[in-house]
């Protein structure tokens, strides 16, 4: 909403500097985005009347004028504009002047005769023809204002004022006007404020013999105030008007329509013109539209209605959208004769589903949808009665038809100063809270001092957002002052800590960037192109995804179902970025549909990815191994993972160097090298490895606090092993062999060497181990080790190992 | 043997005399003293001896042994001494070569101040819960007092899965799930992911996280509002951080405010960084609507509560003076290597 300050000191005389009015008003809940002076970026443009005007000697296009500018003696400027003669009043930009847009004007030669300036346009001023619709757009704006010669321009054709755009909140339709805003400044200053009221004389003459109206759907439209004017002078509407519209932000158009757009910005109530020729039957019905009925609109597009709208019809067809817009043929047009003005309150959310299904937003339909007070209707009305008699623009019919009628006054609510001192900390006298009020226009009527009749305060009908004690507090504070309110620290005791799940989620967090990863953050939703791109099979179940109906695009248009694709393009941009090497880690959430019309499951995903550094299989396994140490996850048990691992991500990876790590059985995390072919999908010149843990699961495998094992009083026994068998036989398989073998005493097996190649067999690998036993009672003797030894090599030979 | 003795003493001073390194020093231990050296040798021939000549011999012979073995000793520390000098001299580094550093991974910024928030409110006694991001209508907006059709949901352009699902808009759903699952006095802070349909550019994101902290007692009061919000942006600001609350609209709090914070830029003269204001736009607030309270089976008249939601992001941008909220979401190493 943009406020004309000088509309806005017709009903409360403001004397305080612009900058300090936005800011009180802002802090009595009146938000101020900003402020704007008109003419603030004109500067020395004067008015100049032309004493004469000549050929220039050189050129056929321009002319040299001799100008009047209230100086001494009048100065020379030469132009090119075809539309100036001597005697013409003009805009005229000194030397050193500056228009808008920064344009800055010097003196100067043109073909070789002086320029001490220039004579300027409507467009060179910031102005439209609908600013000054006598002047013409391609020549010298010929002033036709009441002005005098060597005036400022800013004043001479009003360029004067200062509009503030204030930020309306969706509850305060009724600041959505200049009278509402006259009304919170008041307030905010303890001014009086005088707001209007409207008188028109008018002709004789039975509305009722001209104009019939029906409201068909009183739940959708409690009021509709129809009057007449006839024998109407369609013109532009006088500067005054036009300048406090253009102060607005509304476009003049002429002075009928100018007329229902003035009252919409003062009084906050929409209204409507209709030509009386394109009211067949001379009724006016408010009612839902027939399915299939259309409209043209006066924007020229045709309209499909439905029948949950609300129409404004004759006895054929709907002529507007109730509160939206009007119909193409109901506008007012050049020879218009008669005119009827519609003031009514039509329901709120039908008029904002209406405009949303039509995809029109108007002045009108963004103060209906708030929900309009229908007391507001007559005064509107009245007021646009009034300005066309001021202007003269037509003669207006002394009586109106007011279907629907004044409303009923708003229920009063609880006036308690003590309860309203309670809810806000605060000890704010009853007196106080009153005046507050009172200047808001609410009637307060003050409680029995003994307590036996409650206060009551009834809030003023255009106050629709008043319902009960809290709204009551808000008014209150809000005149007192926020900040004046004393903080008070909350009392009582209270006990909290963070659940099971954060827990987890921050000891994974610690771990992860203990083991050098870089944590990251990216969106939840991705492009289900995202699938594609690390191979997904067509039937995998992850395929299936939340999918937004309005995404911003298709990139960000289904929630994932896989936090690993996020990682692989952090990957890819960290690697397009030129950064050598990578290490990163992303506790996200995976979203899993469920059945229709639920929600999905959000667990918590660990996602890991690296690059570079020597990075390879083995590291990534390190780090996923450290992770589940940290949180105390025992036997994690790691096999090849084929498509059937639990995880259909395996199509990511490298079929030969991805593994999957189970806990009790169940796959609880998959690591591995990217596939070659993925790899080249991303760009990637290098071998990249990825990981994903399903954190949330590991909530129920996370171990309890560690417990203190004694440090060994007795002495280790070492033994190394070296062994020859398949390369297909798994070192985990040989580690379980030894471990069984071994028996209790068995403290670490450490695998130090894996060899292939020269001196070994084809198919073949050498695999060495050091073996580390104790016992807690006892130091192992070598007796006791070399039979451990023995049943090792025994277990192991089953298998057709050969121990060397 | 007498003079061959003194004849050894002479010789290997003059030994010892040339010696400059352990080995060279060994091997004159060996020559001298070791067990087929010369001193051995020489006393080996004492036997031949009459028994009047052998003391005097052999204390001739203890002498120089022992004049031999304490030359040798101190030649030995003189030897150990330099060349502990040498090694330190030839050691030495130029210290101002860069430091070989293990990896270190970081913490995300906003995760740093996410746990920093966190941890405040946990010492204030508030619990850390959390809620969906998929989540039903009647959560974001309905039991929020924001009813189908209400003008306030244009304000939060929202995410739709279906006609009843959508993607969160604001944490303040969780509110609603806490005071149905819990009885006052309720205590909570619940961050999350939220969604809005706004393009992304240096202010906006369609992801974005809040903070929501929702306090529901008796005799809670809007003076508490203030003292924990200046208790909280002291603590995470600093004692010279200063709040200015403005009233505003929020259809699930009343009275609602928006909350400013000082400018962190110019200290409250106006910069750029507040757009001349001096203060810099935080969080919304309010006391929350009766209407919420009963819509979540809480008797409004036994019961108030306030609540607030605070911007991840732009705590963290003001905190660490970043000026683009895209690079908290592009997770390029050399800005997030910054923390």
């Amino acid at each position: 909403m943009d406020l004309s300050m000088k509309w806005l000191s017709d009903y409360v005389k403001i004397d305080v500097p612009v900058k300090q009015f936005c800011y009180d008003l802002t802090m009595t809940g009146s938000k101020v985005e900003g402020y704007k002076t008109e003419g603030e970026d004109i500067d020395r443009v004067v008015v100049g009347k032309l004493l004469s005007v000549v050929p220039h000697e050189n050129s056929d296009h321009l002319v040299v004028c001799q100008v009047d500018v209230g100086a001494a003696e009048p100065i020379q400027i030469v132009t090119g504009a075809s539309n100036v003669k001597a005697g013409d009043t003009v805009p005229v930009a000194l030397d050193g002047s500056t228009l808008p847009g920064g344009v800055h004007i010097k003196k100067g030669k043109l073909r070789g005769v002086e320029s001490n300036g220039m004579l300027c346009s409507l467009g060179e001023l910031g102005l439209t023809k609908h600013d000054f619709p006598y002047a013409i757009e391609d020549g010298i704006f010929i002033i036709q204002e009441d002005c005098k010669i060597g005036e400022d321009i800013r004043s001479a054709i009003g360029l004067e004022d200062t509009s503030v755009e204030f930020e309306i909140t969706s509850n305060r339709p009724d600041c959505l006007s200049v009278i509402g805003l006259a009304r919170e400044a008041a307030a905010t200053y303890a001014l009086p404020f005088n707001p209007p009221a409207p008188k028109y004389t008018g002709v004789a003459g039975d509305i009722n013999e001209k104009l019939k109206v029906v409201i068909e759907n009183n739940q959708l439209c409690k009021r509709y105030i129809g009057g007449m004017v006839r024998n109407v002078k369609i013109a532009p509407s006088p500067r005054w008007l036009r300048e406090r519209l253009r102060a607005s932000g509304v476009r003049p158009i002429n002075n009928l329509v100018d007329i229902t757009n003035y009252v919409m910005l003062e009084y906050g109530q929409p209204m409507h013109a209709f030509d009386a020729r394109f009211i067949v039957g001379n009724e006016i019905h408010v009612r839902n539209a027939k399915a299939g009925e259309t409209i043209t609109t006066l924007d020229g597009t045709v309209r499909e209605l439905s029948p949950e709208m609300l129409v404004i019809a004759d006895t054929e067809k709907p002529v507007a959208v109730a509160g939206v817009m009007g119909g193409e043929y109901s506008g007012i047009m050049g020879d218009t004769v008669d005119v009827i003005f519609e003031s009514a309150a039509f329901d709120g959310a039908s008029v904002r589903r209406t405009s949303k299904k039509l995809g029109m937003r108007t002045d009108s339909s963004a103060r209906f949808e708030k929900g309009l007070d229908p007391a507001g209707c007559l005064p509107a009305i009245l007021r646009a009665f009034e300005l066309v008699e001021m202007l003269g623009c037509g003669e207006v019919l002394n009586t109106y038809i007011d279907c629907g009628g004044e409303p009923k006054k708003r229920e009063p609510v609880k006036f308690d100063p003590d309860w309203i001192n309670s809810f806000l900390g605060t000890d704010i006298p009853e007196k106080d809270m009153i005046t507050y009020l009172e200047r808001l226009g609410f009637e307060v009527r003050k409680g029995d001092p003994l307590g036996l009749i409650d206060g009551k305060v009834i809030a003023p009908s255009f106050r629709v957002d008043i319902e009960c004690e809290a709204d009551i507090a808000e008014e209150v504070a809000r005149f007192y002052g926020y900040n004046n309110i004393v903080g008070q620290p909350l009392t009582g005791v209270a006990n909290a800590s963070l659940s099971d799940r954060q827990k987890l989620r921050r000891k994974l967090e610690s771990a992860c960037i203990a083991l050098g990863l870089t944590q990251i953050e990216t969106f939840s939703f991705i492009s289900p192109k995202y699938y594609d791109k690390i191979k997904l099979p067509a039937d995998s179940k992850l395929r299936n995804s939340v999918t937004i109906t309005n995404p911003l695009g298709e990139d960000t248009s289904v929630m994932r179902t896989t936090v690993l694709p996020s990682m692989c393009e952090t990957l890819a941009r960290n690697y397009n970025y030129r950064n050598t090497e990578a290490a990163l880690f992303e506790l996200g959430t995976e979203y899993l549909p469920t059945e229709p019309d639920k929600l999905p499951n959000e667990p918590d995903r660990l996602s890991i990815g690296m690059y570079g550094n020597g990075a390879d299989f083995f590291t990534i396994k390190g780090i996923v191994e450290e992770i589940f140490a940290a949180v105390s996850v025992d036997n994690v048990e790691y096999s090849a993972a084929g498509a059937d691992c639990g995880f259909d991500e395996a199509s990511m990876f490298h079929p030969g160097r991805v593994a999957v790590a189970e806990v009790g059985g169940k796959p609880i995390a998959i690591l591995g090298e990217m596939h070659p072919d993925v790899a080249e999908v991303y760009g990637f010149g290098t071998r990249v490895y990825c990981a994903k843990i399903n954190a949330a699961e590991l909530l129920e495998y996370a171990g309890a606090e560690r417990t203190y094992k004694p440090l060994p009083k007795y002495p280790a026994a070492t033994r190394d092993i070296s062994l020859v068998c398949d390369d297909e036989l798994p070192v985990a398989r040989i580690e379980k062999l030894i471990a069984g073998a071994v028996g209790n005493v068995l403290e670490k097996i450490r695998l130090f060497d894996v060899y292939k190649g020269e001196q070994i067999a084809g198919g073949k690998k050498s695999v060495a181990f050091s073996i580390v036993m104790r016992s807690a009672d006892c130091t192992l003797t070598d007796e006791q080790a070399d039979a451990a030894m023995k049943r090792i090599r025994k277990a192991l030979e089953s298998v057709g190992a050969e121990v060397r | 043997m007498k003079q061959a003795l003194e004849k050894i003493e002479l010789l290997a001073k003059a030994e010892l005399e040339k010696i400059t390194d352990a080995e060279q020093l060994e091997a004159f231990r060996i020559r001298f003293l070791g067990k087929k050296g010369e001193l051995t040798s020489v006393l080996k021939q004492m036997a031949g001896l009459s028994a009047e000549e052998r003391p005097i011999v052999g204390q001739i012979a203890n002498r120089v042994r022992g004049g031999i073995e304490a030359e040798l000793a101190e030649k030995a520390a003189q030897l150990k001494a330099e060349t502990a000098a040498r090694r330190l001299r030839e050691e030495r580094l130029d210290v101002t070569l860069p430091g070989k550093a293990p990896r270190l991974g970081k913490a995300h910024p906003m995760d740093s101040v996410m746990h920093e928030i966190e941890d405040i409110f946990i010492g204030m006694g508030f619990d850390i819960v959390e809620g969906p991001e998929v989540e039903y209508d009647y959560y974001n907006f309905e039991a929020l007092n924001i009813p189908a059709d209400h003008p306030a949901r244009d304000t939060q352009d929202t995410f739709f899965i279906t006609d009843n699902i959508l993607l969160r808009s604001q944490t303040s759903s969780v509110q609603v799930h806490v005071m149905e699952d819990r009885k006052p006095p309720i205590r909570i802070l619940s961050p999350g992911r939220v969604y809005r349909s706004d393009a992304i550019d240096a202010t906006h994101s369609p992801i974005f996280h809040q903070i929501e902290c929702l306090v529901v007692d008796k005799g809670i009061t809007m003076a508490n509002l203030v003292g924990t919000l200046d208790t909280v942006m002291k603590r995470l600001y600093g004692e010279e951080c200063k709040i200015r609350l403005r009233p505003h609209h929020f259809p699930f709090t009343e009275p609602s405010a928006e909350v400013d914070i000082l400018c962190f830029n110019c200290g409250g003269k106006g910069c750029a960084m507040c757009k001349g204001e001096g203060y810099v736009e935080l969080l919304g607030a309010g006391m929350v609507h009766p209407k919420v309270l009963a819509n979540c089976g809480i008797d409004p008249n036994e019961y108030s509560g306030f609540a607030f939601g605070l911007g991840l992001e732009r705590v963290t941008m003001g905190k660490y003076g970043i000026n683009d909220l895209r690079l908290l979401y592009e997770n390029d190493l050399r800005f997030l290597g910054q923390f």
